[in-house]
Order: C-alpha cells, then structure tokens, then sequence
C-alpha cells in the first residue's frame, strides 16, 4: 500500500539545498521507510555469519525485525521475524543454528524458508484454514542476493538487479574481498551499537564529509598530536594515534588531496586521506611485510601492488551501507524514527593475513569507530546536536551547495568533486532520494530546472 | 617511565584500604579531576570496559574501552581540551561503590579487588544509568596504592549506546 502524503516533496529538495523537514517530519520518515528503504537493495549482513546450514542472525530493515537464515540446501532465506498466527517475533535470539523456527506462544513451527511446518490444534479453524497457503508463513523478502559474500534484499520483487544497482561501487566492496590473501573475509570480533537522537541520513552526509574532521575532532587531534607513537607496543594503537593526528591536515590538504567521488542511486566514496606511510599497507612495519608476502605468495606480485594502490577512506552504499575497506570495518544504519537511528558497526578478519592485522583493525575500532572511542564520540555528538537544532523552526533550507559549481564527470562513469570538500555526495544522495520518494519519476524536476 | 627494581612491595592490601582507594578514584572521577585519576594508574596499566558479558579477550574482540597508559593520558588529555564537544555541556557523574571484596588470586604481589558500580550521569537534560562489577589489581608503589589494572564489567555493555566520553 502507497503511502499518502498530500504533497509534492519532490519540491522540497532544491539542487544545493534541501528542507529541513526531510530530518524531521514523521511523515517524511514513513514515505522514506516505504519507498526507500521498501525498493532500494538494503545490506543485512555478510555471508561469514552463516556458515552452515541452519545458522542463523536476526537483525532489521528500518523497524522490521528479520532473520537471515541459510537453508539446508546452502541458499540464503530472510525472513520477516513474525509469527503466521499472531504476530509474535518468533525467533528471540541474536544468532544460533537450528532446524527449525518455532513460536513459543502455540507452537507454529517453520521450516527455514519460512514455509508452515506444523500447527497444533489444527482442527476448528475455518474450512479456507490452510497451512500450505503461502502468505501463512513467516513471509520471506522478496529479493536477496549477494555479491562477493555481502547480503543485500529487496522487499520490491521488481528493479533493477543487485549488481546493476551496485553498479561502480562493486569494486568498493571487491576491495574488500580482495584484501584477504585466501580471497575470503570473515565477521569477527563483536560489534558496536551506537544510537543517536537524529536523522538516519546524517549518518552518510557525515561519513564522507572531508570538511567536518578539521574542526569536529579537535580534541583528538590535539590530544594526538600532543602524543609520541608508543601507544601499545605491538602497533596497533599506533595506527589509530597517527589516525586522529591526521585528521589535523590542513584544508589545502583536505581540498586537494583526498578526493570524493559519486555514483548513480547514492552511492559514493571518500579518498583515502593518509600520506603517512604507516597507516595502511606500509613497507616497513613487520606485521605488513608479513602480511604483504602473504598476498604476493596467493597472489603474485603485480596483483598485490594493484590491490594495495586501490585507496578508499569510506564507502557509501545508500542508503544503509557505509564501510572502510582498508581498515575492514563495516556500517550498518538502521533508521528507527525520524529522529532515532541505529548503527552498528563490525570487523572482518582477512583470511591467510597475520593475525596482528585483525588485532590492529579490533584496536582501530576502539580507538577511532567505538562507542568509548575518541573520534567517533563527537561525530554523534554532531547528529544529536542536529537532531535539537534541526526540530526547531527557524532556517528553512539547508546547505548542501558547497562545490556546486565545479563538480564533473569522473572516468570511471560517476562525478567527482572538484574540490575533496565538495557537498556532491550529498546532493547525490537526494538526486537518489528523488528518485525512489517521486510516486511518478516522470513528474520528478530535473535537478538542474530549478533553482536553489 | 620505568619500574624501579623493587619499588613494588610484595604486599596484600586488607578489603579496608582498597574500599578508600576506589571511593578515592571516584570521587576523582565525580569531579572531573581526571590528571589526578590518570595518576593512580602505574605506567603499564590496562584499562579496560569489554562490549561483551565475559569477553575473554580485548585484542580479538570490540571493546567500549581498552586503553594501556599511554591511551589513557590521550583520553584523559582530549577531555581536558576546552573543544571536546562531546563535553560541551560537561557530563556530571554520581558514581557509588559496594560490595567490595578481594578475590583470592595467586599473586602474591598484588590484590585483585571485586566492587559493585553504581554510575549516574547527568547530560543535557538526560540522565543514564550504568551499573555493573569492577576488578581492580592494585600493588603498592613507593608506600601509595596503584592501580595496575581495570576491568569494568557493564551490565548493558552490548546495548545500543549513546557516546561514552566520561570513563567508569
């Protein structure tokens, strides 16, 4: 069922400016819940958690609690995670393995493609009662793929194909994968659950803001910098002291030096902002040269140097994805309410690499993503403090214009910011928002027609 | 900085003077003199909040916190900075401490404390509740308690949480 709202809000995005009710109109947050997040590939885990048959982890798409379950055929089912009968959430807890699904209200049970097993009691229902009708289940997603092991669904059985959707930013996650000298990546090491009283859309309008870190994380940078390296001694916290030092670069460095680059549905990544060569993959660090003749024995030489120049900071899959392939370090953002999100954040561990690699991605987690971590800390408070101003009335329209004038094509078939600072991540993202809130795209204002 | 051979007297502390020096950490953290907390730490001590009931380990596993000494002074220095915003309005704190009792532990030359938490901390117009178990391995250095470890067991250590700035 559409959901009716009794307006154009095509109109209230503008090529450099959007309406701030977008960040605070429930309304809004319903169509947005419906049509986005209702037709869009939406990522809801990695193919790692679900090794065997019967594994399973629950987790959801914006409020709608789901189970990711892999059959006992290998193939990957998700499932609306309520009961046939009486709506109950069946499965309760975080992950397990089990031949079956079920509910501990009357004892509707499942088989793991969410098809009705058993119901007791089965007499004295209506004669047109039958379990083998198939909307009596526990109702799978219409659409689930995979590419490269990430599991994306679809709750609209039409559109485009996953890898089409996906378009250039396959080679974001093949960065990913291909990191790992087994070519396999795995879940590992707990995950971090942050909430803040905001917009779900903040949380990308941040992620690849190369403007905000200079200012925002000015506390980290200063206490860093004020720090020698000798921050544990196996190098791992190193990494993320060198990390928060960095985020003092100067503009001229942000602006020229990183690079931001769009693609079509929302889609978009960061640059990688180190010129330091400790950071990521350096030469002279044991645990890199050990990890660095790993790659090259699986991989050759030529395919290892090729894998390593690829330099990404963060990757946007819109509107749910945000990752860090060099650091192996994954967002989920799970929209509750229009002023209420969810993320959670996980690691990989990179099959065949040393192990001090996953224990210095676990220490960069702490450090630099963590609930307790010195950087992201402000980065939430940022969206609380949005999430206060933004309810107010007062600024109607804010600015999402900054590089609007210099934006081009970019070879690989995206646009790129002229500038690394350039909001076109941004004003990419509304174009998508555009185009999956608009009820008829044809009626949709071409971007440019209109004036900000 | 370096131990000097012998500076840590291989002596247990009775549950009496361990209850002052962790009422005494407290009250530092209550206010806010978080350069005079840091100094109860010895210069290889871990401090360490998992994100999981019973983790068994910080190096293959997310934690909320996990700091060696160094980490610490960084922490401790980024929220003396005038611009940490995720303090601006500072935090205050109310922090009691219960139950305390040494855990029998081979170690001869330190005492592994037990206490009970209870952490409120007033923010902006919200207050949270954190409780949970603390372990502190304190040893005597030059005459004066120090802490050469801490572990702060949260009861909702894997809830969806807010930022954590102020430390347990």
């Amino acid at each position: 069922m559409r959901h009716e709202i009794d307006e154009d809000v095509t109109s209230l995005v503008r090529p450099a400016a959007v309406h701030r009710r977008l960040y605070d109109d429930p309304a809004i947050f319903e169509l947005e819940l419906e049509r986005i997040f209702g037709s869009a590939w939406i990522y809801v885990g990695h193919e790692s958690q679900i090794k065997e048959p019967g594994d399973y982890f629950c987790t959801q798409i914006g409020r709608k609690p789901i189970v990711v379950v892999r059959g006992p055929d290998k193939a990957v089912h998700v499932l609306h995670n309520q009961c046939a009968h009486r709506g109950a959430l069946v499965v309760a807890a975080d992950q397990g393995r089990t031949d079956e699904f079920q509910c501990c209200y009357h004892g509707w049970t499942y088989h793991l493609d969410g098809r009705l097993k058993a119901v007791p009691l089965q007499h004295g229902y209506p004669p047109d009662f039958d379990t083998k009708n198939r909307s009596m289940a526990m109702l799978a997603v219409p659409r689930v793929a995979s590419y490269r092991g990430f599991i994306f669904v679809n709750q609209s059985a039409e559109g485009p194909s996953l890898e089409n959707w996906l378009g250039y930013m396959t080679t974001s996650l093949d960065d990913m994968v291909d990191r790992a000298p087994d070519g396999e990546i795995e879940v590992a090491g707990g995950v971090f659950k942050h909430t803040y009283n905001g917009n779900w859309k903040l949380y990308l309008e941040n992620i690849c803001d190369a403007a905000h870190p200079w200012f925002t994380h000015r506390s980290s940078i200063d206490a860093a910098q004020q720090q020698s390296d000798d921050v544990f001694t196996d190098g791992a916290g190193e990494i993320a002291i060198r990390q928060m030092r960095q985020n003092g670069a100067p503009y001229s460095f942000w602006e020229n030096q990183v690079g931001i680059w769009t693609h079509p549905n929302g889609h978009s990544y960061l640059g990688d902002y180190h010129d330091d060569k400790k950071l990521v993959a350096a030469l002279n660090d044991p645990t890199f040269r050990d990890y660095i003749d790993a790659m090259e024995n699986k991989k050759g030489s030529q395919e290892t140097r090729r894998i390593l120049e690829v330099r990404r900071w963060n990757s946007n899959v819109y509107p749910n994805l945000s990752f860090m392939s060099q650091f192996q370090q994954l967002r989920v953002i799970h929209p509750l309410a229009v002023d209420r999100t969810l993320v959670c954040t996980y690691n990989f561990r990179l099959r065949g690499a040393p192990e001090q690699m996953f224990h210095n991605t676990i220490r960069f987690a702490n450090i630099v993503n963590g609930t307790g971590s010195l950087v992201l800390t402000d980065d939430l408070e940022i969206y609380n403090r949005i999430g206060l101003g933004i309810s107010s009335e007062g600024a109607e329209w804010l600015q999402i214009g900054r590089g609007y004038q210099s934006d081009m094509p970019d070879e690989s078939g995206g646009r790129r910011g002229k500038n690394s600072t350039s909001e076109i991540y941004i004003r990419n993202m509304f174009e998508a928002w555009l185009g999956y809130v608009s009820p008829d795209r044809a009626k949709r204002p071409a971007a440019e027609s209109v004036s900000a | 900085m370096e131990q000097r051979a012998g500076a840590r007297a291989p002596r247990r502390l009775d549950v009496g003077e361990c209850e002052l020096l962790l009422v005494h950490e407290a009250r530092l953290l209550d206010e806010g003199k978080f350069d005079d907390w840091l100094a109860l730490f010895t210069p290889d001590a871990r401090y360490w909040v998992p994100s999981e009931p019973d983790q068994a380990s910080p190096l293959d596993t997310v934690s909320l916190i996990y700091d060696d000494r160094q980490l610490l002074e960084t922490r401790v220095r980024r929220l003396s900075s005038p611009r940490i915003y995720s303090q601006e309005p500072r935090s205050r704190t109310s922090r009691i401490i219960a139950n305390v009792g040494i855990e029998d532990d081979a170690d001869k030359a330190s005492t592994m404390v037990r206490s009970k938490f209870t952490l409120i901390e007033f923010r902006r117009n919200e207050q949270r509740l954190f409780g949970g178990t603390c372990f502190h391995r304190l040893i005597v250095v030059d005459g004066d308690i120090r802490i050469a470890w801490k572990r702060v067991n949260l009861l909702n250590c894997d809830a969806p949480l807010d930022g954590i700035v102020v430390p347990f």
